[in-house]
Order: structure tokens, then C-alpha cells, then sequence
């Protein structure tokens, strides 16, 4: 069960993302007895997805963004970091020591250095009807086009902001796959915002990919803009999305929606170790406190990727070197210092634009906020009419709302609804997410076997708390 | 609905979904797999019976839940596929010993 | 501070199980009720509850509270019906009677020890418990596993589903008029001109009487009003796992199935100070326990894991107190704020309701008995 895994090592990562690997690369290649766990079956993370084994060889349907991916993996096979696939984390604990869960037990194991690179998800789209057949993320899209080649066949359409639309548009395009519409809900008022970051990002590297992908999209694709509200539609699946740009209702037939407004980090494990994160109105989601090689509150743990702070897979490499760094030095190895000032300065640079892009595609207020019978809460079903009305009773905040509601109580643990909620009680409250605060995570983070738990080592203590005799 | 993108790549595998044989390929997930196969919701939920498919493929969204070879809430979207595995749509609770 | 002033007949500082279920008795007698509750982020030993009316096994040491405890299943079912019909909200009440498993043959005779040794006792309201053999159990409940070697059964012990029971407490109050305030955590409480006047940093509050049901932190109160409360933060962890099909029906104490499908596996007894965490150690045995009561637990998933902190006096008894120095003030503490729900809101609140606590029903939960202790010591 634990086959090959040491009681110990000088840095674990977690996760296999362009953070993680950059991470784990760095931290080998300096000589750390380092380990790598994925949760994935391959490394790559998300962005990375497949990419040692997808079935799309032609390099012009993914396009260079994700095959710039491959070098950064091959470095990571060969600098000699343990690396553990099919293993998820679920435990964090001040100490470092880490809990996991991989060929169906689980394990313990302690490490100096800890980097997480957990990566983000999705921003919920609580629209109504979100949760029905057929309706995914684009995120999701993306993953069955690279893992397995497949690619929705009936009627498609994409719905939402932000430049991972265009992308996975792009590379349906490109992988001759028929795409009805593009429902983009970037707000008007957002380029009135956006124009003061403009400068930096006109010489950004997103200028270049970003401009010419939308415009290779926009000649094959019709796309409505100005989109304010969205309604996903079916009886047992989705057959069809209802949508305003200002006047009357229209709908679309479709077969598969596809939605997307942004990322948000995964704070689930990094918030359950003890990890303090702050209220970001920028990004609209929760940060993680660190300092500038990532490390957090906690001795010995560091932060690196889009789980920083959503900055895209370029910034994540550069963040994960960084902490890669810092974790080697605190150990007492070495690495040049000719890397850390490349890597600053990369990061600096990947870094620039950033601020158009989260105010161009900040998500508008009604599509993170939704009202009625609209699911927030997917696993235990909890709509914002129950929520608000909830708030209306006094409830002040998540975690009250999970006693109220079991809202938040379901095995995502609140992955999909969190952001929602704060957002909801603070309207509903008129204070801002920040005072609301957000659910108290603790491990498991991920659900484990009874089993798996049961057989881990225990202490006298723990026994005598337990039986009492 | 989901077609495979020409060329085909890698090798083929069969399981079955609830009884049905279904061809997938080898590095599909079991997600991948059922939404390949046409399959419409892979679970009704245990809360209200409601159907549901994957929804993030990344294993974050506890959607894509089925019982595989009689073990039951397994994410699919992490499940690798192996030949001859049983896939059932999970209706519905956990049942206890499944 | 804002310039906010607010006027109650009746302040109750706590808005978990034990201020909620007092809050909803007093606005039914007709007081103007003001709950006074912290904010998001705070102890509230209610969420660590188990959910059980439970009566076997309590009371040794003070008859009267296993009086008192019976009093309370025994009103259970028209407490559940009253805010039901109130509030439309059912609390899935069930009264099939509870077990006690036993691991081993020392176990079981330790277990018929104690009880039997609770119903000895002098001043005891009797009442029945039974020992079950394997096969008695097995009978009941089938998946109990091999170790399994007998039980205690009462036919007295029930449960049901506490979050919707503090949901309904809290629906049921504010119809009945009852204000909540969250976010009023009490800093001072002068008692001055015949009223309490309640400093909080969301803005005064002001009554003719003012409960305590702070759980911990009423030790910090308790001393402003002129009383007592030696309590203690008293960790217990938990575990739960997803919705599986219903097979346990029974209440039990460690091992429930909800009326939701989740399991509750429990729970540790740990002095560790404020400190709500869960720890990976206590949760391997609390998981190892559940899978030798339940082998077939074993391949379900845990989606979450609880600490809470139990309001906990020196002999486990609750605390029922009124000022003499400050009239009108009275303190609630226990540890049982599910099953003494029905007598907070049916016994205990009509009488603050008139201001006096019946020296029968309630001398034997004052605080000076840790005096007597203390002087006898």
C-alpha cells in the first residue's frame, strides 16, 4: 500500500501542474530528496493536462500555449524526484505531515519543506440549471479534447468570459468541431475599468495569443456579446440556454453547454492546514498570505501556482521555481542565484498584464450572485432563495449557513458553492465577502475509506480519549 | 453528445455500463468513457433524485459519481478505465457493502 | 460604538441549542425575547452534537438529572410536535429506543455495572434498562460485526435531526416575536436600576432579566451577575460520512445513521483547552471503532470531520442557577443541549419566564454544590 513511500523527505510538493513541477525540478535537481504526489494518472496538472499521452498529436489543435507544457515535464522525469500519481492529499497538518491516499490505502509521511501547488478551479457559474446533464465547464471541454480526444458533437455552445473560452473555441475550431455561439458575458462597464492596466498589458505575451485567437474565433464563430443573463434549460438534461443581452429573452437549442467565467484557487487543503488567506475584490476570491517566495503563516510550507493567486500557467512555473528556491535554501542546499533573479524576473514579466485581464473579464455581479430558486450549494441542493432568506432569519455567515442549510456539507466541501455564498451573505448583510469570511475546512479534504482512516498509526492518547478506559 | 476526434489512438477497451458493453480507449477516464458511450446522467442524487453528469473533470465538483466493479461514489473523471470494468450509473445513497 | 439601544423583557446571551430552545419557551409565554449571539466564527458547542435524546447511562452521581433528563425525552414529542405545527418544520423525532454496544465481555458487565449502579441509587426514579445478549441485538440490528458481543438497551432514548431542530428553534422564536441579533457578543453586563444593561460592540441592549447560555464563555458572564459557572472547553471529534441507504434506525451512542442517510461515527473526551481541531490521531480510532462495531462501514467515504468543545462542569452535571445578588439573572450550561431541549423550552423557561427557578426542580443543579465539594474537601 505505501510501496516505495519514505517515512520522510526533504520537500513534498502536491501537485503536478506548472507549478508543481517547476517546484519539484527544482528542488531535485539541487539534490532534496523530493517528492511529487498528483492526484492525476500523468503530470501535467490541468493546463498540462494528457500531455505526455494525448491522442492529438497535430500541435496546431491544442496550439503552442499547451505544448510549451512538454518541456517542462521532461525536465521534471529527469531530475529524479519520487513522483506518485494517483495520490491525494487530504491531510496537511502544521507539523508537515502529510496524509494520502494512493493505491487504495492511505499513508502518512513528514517533509521539511512543504510546496502546494494545488492549483485552481473553475469560478462557480451558478446560473439555473447549471447542474443539469450537459451543461459543464470549459475547463471540462478542454480536459475531454486533450485526455481523450473527444469533442461535443451536437449542438455546442460556450457561455461566459474570459480568455480560456477563447482558447478551448480556438482549439474546437482548429479540430474542425461545430460551435453554435459564444455567449459572451463580459460586462460593458468592465473596459471603462480595464483601460488603466492597459499599458502593461499591451506588452504583455497575452497581446499577442490573445488578440489573434479571438479574432481567429470570431470569423468562424457567431458570438453574441453583452450578455447579462443566462438560463440553462431541460427536463432531464440540458436541451437548451435562454439568454439577454438587454431586451427580450432568446434562446438556443443546444446539446452541451459549456460554461466558464474565470478561476479561483483551491483553497480547500491550504485553508484546512491553517493556511491564512485574505479576501482579494480583485480577483474576487480567497488569496493565500505569502511572501515573495510563497511562503505562508505556517513554518515550512509554501505556496506556488495559480493556488497563489490566479496568474496563469507561465506565472505558476515561475512562482513554483521560486519556492523551489527557497525551500532548497532553507534546507541548506544551494542553487544559483543566477535562477532565482531568471525566475523573478520572468515572473515580473508573465505578471504584467494581469491587471487588464482580471478587470476586462472581472465576472459581472448577477453571475456570481444569483437569486430564487437557482442551486448554489450542488451537493446537498441549496438554492439563494433558501440562503437569503436564511440571512433574513440573522444568520451571519457560511458556517452558521452550513448549520442552517447543510449548505457547504456535501463531499465538494464547499469547492463549488464557497465563493457563492460569501458573496450572497454579503449582499444580502450590505458588508463586504471580507467580514463575511468563508467556510472552517478541515481534512479530510478529499473524502477517504473509513478503512483508510481506521488503519493509520494511533497513539495511546488518541485510544484513551476514545474508549475512556 | 461527444464524437472521438480521427485518428484513433491507443488501444481499445471494453467494460460495460449498467449490463452494456462499450468500447472506450485506453487513457480515457471513466467519465470520458460514459460520456462517449451517449450515456445522459451517470447518478440521481442521493439528496433529490435529481440527474446528474460530470460537470468539472478534475474531480473537484462530485458530480460524476457511478459505481464501479460494485464499489459505489467512485469519481469517475479519476478513475482511469480498465478492460472489462463494470460501471453502473449510481442511483441515488451509498448502499452499505456496495 | 454605534449609537444603538435595544429593549427586551428577556436577554438571553447565547443563541446555540440551550438559548435558542429557552428563547423559543419564553417568547411561547408571551415575553419580549432578545437572543444574543456571536458572530460567524465562534466555540458553539451545539454544532458538536450528536443529535440523541438520550436517556440510559446518565444521572450517576445526581439522581435528580436523570430525573430531570427522563422529564425531557418524556415531553420530546410534544416539544417536536409543538414546533412543527408552529413552524412546519419537522425535526424528525423518533423515540425507538437506544443502544449501547459492547466489544467484549468486559465491556458488557462493565456497562450493566454502571447502570445498574444508576438505578441503586438512593432518590433514583427508576426505570428500566435491559442487557442484550448477541443474538437480541442481532436480531435488531443485523451488520453488527463479530466483536459485537451484546449491548444495553433502553426503550427510552430517541434522536433526531438537530440542525432542522435548530432551525426550527429559530424560525419558531422570531415568529413569535423573539429578535435575534448576531454579532452582539456580550463584553459587560451592568445591573443597575432594577435592569440589565448589556454592553456589546454592536450597541446596548437593555432587560428586565437576562439568561445565560453562553456555553464557555459564561464563565467569563457569570461573575457580572453575580453567579458562578465553573465550566471547561471539553474537545469531542467527529466523523461523518456521505448518504448511505438507511440501515441503523436505532439511535446509538458512537455509531448513528441520520435521517439524511450520513453516518456519525464518535467521539473522544479530550482536555486540550479552546481548541476545536480535528486530529488525524483521534479520528484513525474513532474510525477503527465504527469498522469493529460495523465491518461494512469500512468502504464508505468520510466527506467531514468535526471538533467541538463541550460545555463541561467538574462533575458532568448541567448548571441551573438564578442571582440572588442580581435578581433576574439565571445561568444554563450543560452538555445535552439536544435531549434537554424539551425541558429548557417546556420546564426551564416558564419558569424564568416568572422569575423564580423552583428550589425542587432545580437546587440540586446550583453551582454552590462545587462549594460544598470544595469545603468538604
Amino acid at each position: 500500500m505505501s510501496a516505495g513511500l519514505a517515512a520522510s523527505y526533504d520537500v513534498a510538493v502536491i501537485g503536478a501542474g506548472p507549478a508543481g513541477l517547476a517546484a519539484a525540478t527544482t528542488c531535485a535537481n539541487a539534490g532534496c530528496a523530493t517528492v511529487l504526489f498528483d492526484e492525476g494518472a500523468m503530470p501535467g496538472g490541468q493546463i498540462y493536462r494528457s500531455i505526455e499521452d494525448t491522442p492529438l498529436r497535430e500541435r496546431s489543435v491544442l496550439g503552442e500555449s499547451y505544448w510549451r507544457g512538454r518541456t517542462l515535464v521532461e525536465s521534471f522525469r529527469a531530475s529524479g524526484a519520487r513522483y506518485i500519481a494517483g495520490a491525494t492529499v487530504w491531510s496537511l497538518t502544521r507539523d508537515r505531515e502529510i496524509g494520502v491516499s494512493f493505491d487504495g490505502g492511505s499513508a502518512l509521511t513528514y517533509a521539511k519543506r512543504v510546496i502546494l501547488c494545488t492549483g485552481a478551479l473553475e469560478r462557480p457559474f451558478p446560473i439555473p440549471g447549471w447542474t443539469l446533464p450537459g451543461v459543464m465547464t470549459v475547463g471540462a471541454a478542454q480536459t475531454l479534447l486533450k485526455s481523450s480526444g473527444l469533442v461535443a458533437s451536437g449542438k455546442t455552445t460556450l457561455a461566459g468570459c474570459g480568455p480560456l473560452l477563447w482558447l478551448l473555441a480556438a482549439q474546437y475550431l482548429r479540430a474542425h468541431a461545430k460551435l453554435e455561439a459564444i455567449l459572451d458575458t463580459t460586462a460593458r462597464e468592465n473596459r471603462a475599468h480595464a483601460l488603466p492596466h492597459a499599458l502593461p498589458f499591451l506588452f504583455s505575451s497575452y497581446v499577442a495569443d490573445g488578440i489573434a485567437l479571438m479574432r481567429e474565433v470570431k470569423r468562424q464563430v457567431r458570438v453574441i456579446s453583452g450578455v447579462t443573463s443566462l438560463r440553462a434549460l431541460g427536463d432531464r438534461k440540458v436541451s437548451a440556454v435562454a439568454y439577454r443581452t438587454g431586451g427580450e429573452e432568446k434562446t438556443l437549442e443546444v446539446d452541451n453547454l459549456f460554461l466558464h467565467q474565470g478561476l479561483i484557487p483551491n483553497v480547500n487543503l491550504a485553508m484546512a492546514a491553517g493556511i491564512a488567506h485574505r479576501w482579494d475584490e480583485a480577483q474576487l476570491c480567497w488569496v493565500p498570505e505569502l511572501d515573495r517566495d510563497g511562503n505562508s503563516n505556517l513554518e515550512g510550507v509554501a505556496i506556488a501556482g495559480d493556488g497563489a493567486g490566479i496568474a496563469g500557467g507561465e506565472a505558476a512555473r515561475w512562482r513554483g521555481v521560486l519556492a523551489g528556491v527557497a525551500a532548497v535554501r532553507a534546507i541548506g542546499g544551494n542553487v544559483a542565484s543566477g535562477d532565482e533573479q531568471r525566475a523573478r524576473k520572468e515572473l515580473a514579466r508573465t505578471l504584467r498584464g494581469r491587471g487588464f485581464l482580471d478587470a476586462l473579464y472581472r465576472p459581472a455581479r448577477n453571475f456570481r450572485i444569483p437569486e430564487g430558486d437557482t442551486i448554489v450549494c450542488r451537493c446537498e441542493e441549496v438554492t439563494a432563495h433558501e440562503i437569503s432568506a436564511t440571512v433574513a432569519l440573522g444568520c451571519p455567515g457560511p458556517n452558521q449557513m452550513k448549520a442552517f442549510l447543510r449548505c457547504g456539507m456535501g463531499p465538494c466541501q464547499g469547492r463549488l458553492c464557497g465563493v457563492t455564498v460569501t458573496e450572497l451573505i454579503a449582499a444580502a448583510r450590505g458588508v463586504s465577502p471580507r467580514e463575511i469570511g468563508y467556510y472552517r475546512l478541515r481534512p479530510p479534504v478529499k473524502p477517504i475509506t473509513v478503512a483508510e482512516l481506521a488503519a493509520l498509526p494511533k497513539s495511546e492518547a488518541a485510544i484513551k480519549a476514545v474508549t475512556r478506559s | 453528445m461527444f464524437a472521438r476526434l480521427p485518428p484513433e489512438a491507443g488501444d481499445a477497451v471494453t467494460l460495460s455500463i449498467d449490463g452494456k458493453a462499450c468500447t472506450a480507449r485506453t487513457n480515457d477516464t471513466v467519465a470520458a468513457a460514459l460520456l462517449a458511450s451517449g450515456l445522459d446522467h451517470c447518478r440521481t442524487t442521493g439528496v433529490s433524485g435529481a440527474p446528474r453528469a460530470p460537470y468539472c473533470m478534475m474531480g473537484v465538483c462530485f458530480d460524476c459519481l457511478v459505481t464501479i466493479d460494485g464499489i459505489g461514489n467512485r469519481q469517475a473523471c479519476l478513475v482511469p478505465v480498465r478492460e472489462g470494468m463494470r460501471v453502473e450509473v449510481q442511483r441515488g445513497k451509498r448502499e452499505l457493502g456496495r | 460604538m454605534p449609537d444603538t439601544r435595544r429593549d427586551f423583557d428577556i436577554a438571553v446571551i447565547g443563541g446555540g441549542l440551550v438559548g435558542s430552545a429557552i428563547a423559543w419557551g419564553l417568547a411561547r409565554c408571551g415575553k419580549r425575547v432578545g437572543v444574543l449571539d456571536e458572530g460567524d466564527v465562534a466555540l458553539r458547542a451545539s454544532r458538536g452534537n450528536f443529535a440523541l435524546v438520550w436517556v440510559q447511562s446518565k444521572g450517576l452521581g445526581l439522581p435528580p438529572y436523570s430525573a430531570w433528563t427522563m422529564r425531557s425525552a418524556n415531553a420530546w414529542r410534544e416539544f417536536a410536535d409543538a414546533l412543527e405545527q408552529q413552524t412546519g418544520i419537522s425535526v424528525a423525532f423518533e423515540r425507538p429506543g437506544g443502544f449501547n454496544l459492547s466489544l467484549s465481555e468486559r465491556e458488557w458487565e462493565a456497562r450493566r455495572d454502571l447502570l445498574q449502579r444508576i438505578q441503586d441509587q438512593p432518590g433514583m426514579q427508576r426505570f428500566p434498562f435491559e442487557m442484550f445478549d448477541r443474538e437480541r441485538v442481532k436480531q435488531a440490528i443485523p451488520q453488527i460485526g463479530p466483536e459485537v458481543v451484546g449491548a444495553s438497551y433502553s426503550r427510552f432514548d430517541g434522536h433526531c435531526n438537530s440542525l432542522r431542530l435548530f432551525r426550527a428553534l429559530n424560525v419558531g422564536m422570531q415568529q413569535l416575536g423573539a429578535t435575534y441579533l448576531a454579532e452582539h457578543r456580550v463584553e459587560d453586563i451592568e445591573h443597575t436600576g432594577g435592569e440589565f444593561r448589556l454592553t456589546t460592540r454592536s450597541g446596548e441592549v437593555r432587560a428586565a432579566k437576562v439568561v445565560l447560555a453562553a456555553g464557555i464563555d459564561s464563565v467569563r458572564l457569570a461573575p457580572m451577575v453575580g453567579l458562578n459557572v465553573p465550566v471547561r472547553p471539553q474537545r469531542g471529534q467527529l466523523i461523518v460520512t456521505e448518504r448511505t441507504a438507511p440501515f441503523l434506525h436505532y439511535p446509538m451512542q458512537t455509531v448513528r445513521q441520520t435521517d439524511e442517510g450520513t453516518i456519525m461515527i464518535g467521539d473522544s473526551q479530550e482536555e486540550v483547552g479552546a481548541d476545536p481541531s480535528s486530529t488525524r490521531d483521534v479520528t484513525a480510532v474513532l474510525a477503527n471503532r465504527a469498522i469493529r462495531i460495523f465491518p461494512q462501514l469500512a468502504t464508505l467515504n468520510i466527506v467531514r470531520s468535526w471538533g467541538c468543545l463541550r460545555v463541561m462542569t467538574k462533575d458532568g452535571f448541567p448548571i441551573y442557577e438564578q442571582s440572588t445578588t442580581c435578581p433576574g439573572a439565571f445561568n444554563a450550561s450543560c452538555h445535552s443541549g439536544v435531549t434537554l431541549a424539551a425541558a429548557h423550552a417546556l420546564f426551564l423557561a416558564p419558569q424564568i419566564a416568572e422569575g423564580q427557578l423552583s428550589p425542587q426542580d432545580f437546587a440540586p443543579f446550583s453551582a454552590r454544590r462545587f462549594d460544598v465539594r470544595a469545603l468538604a474537601a
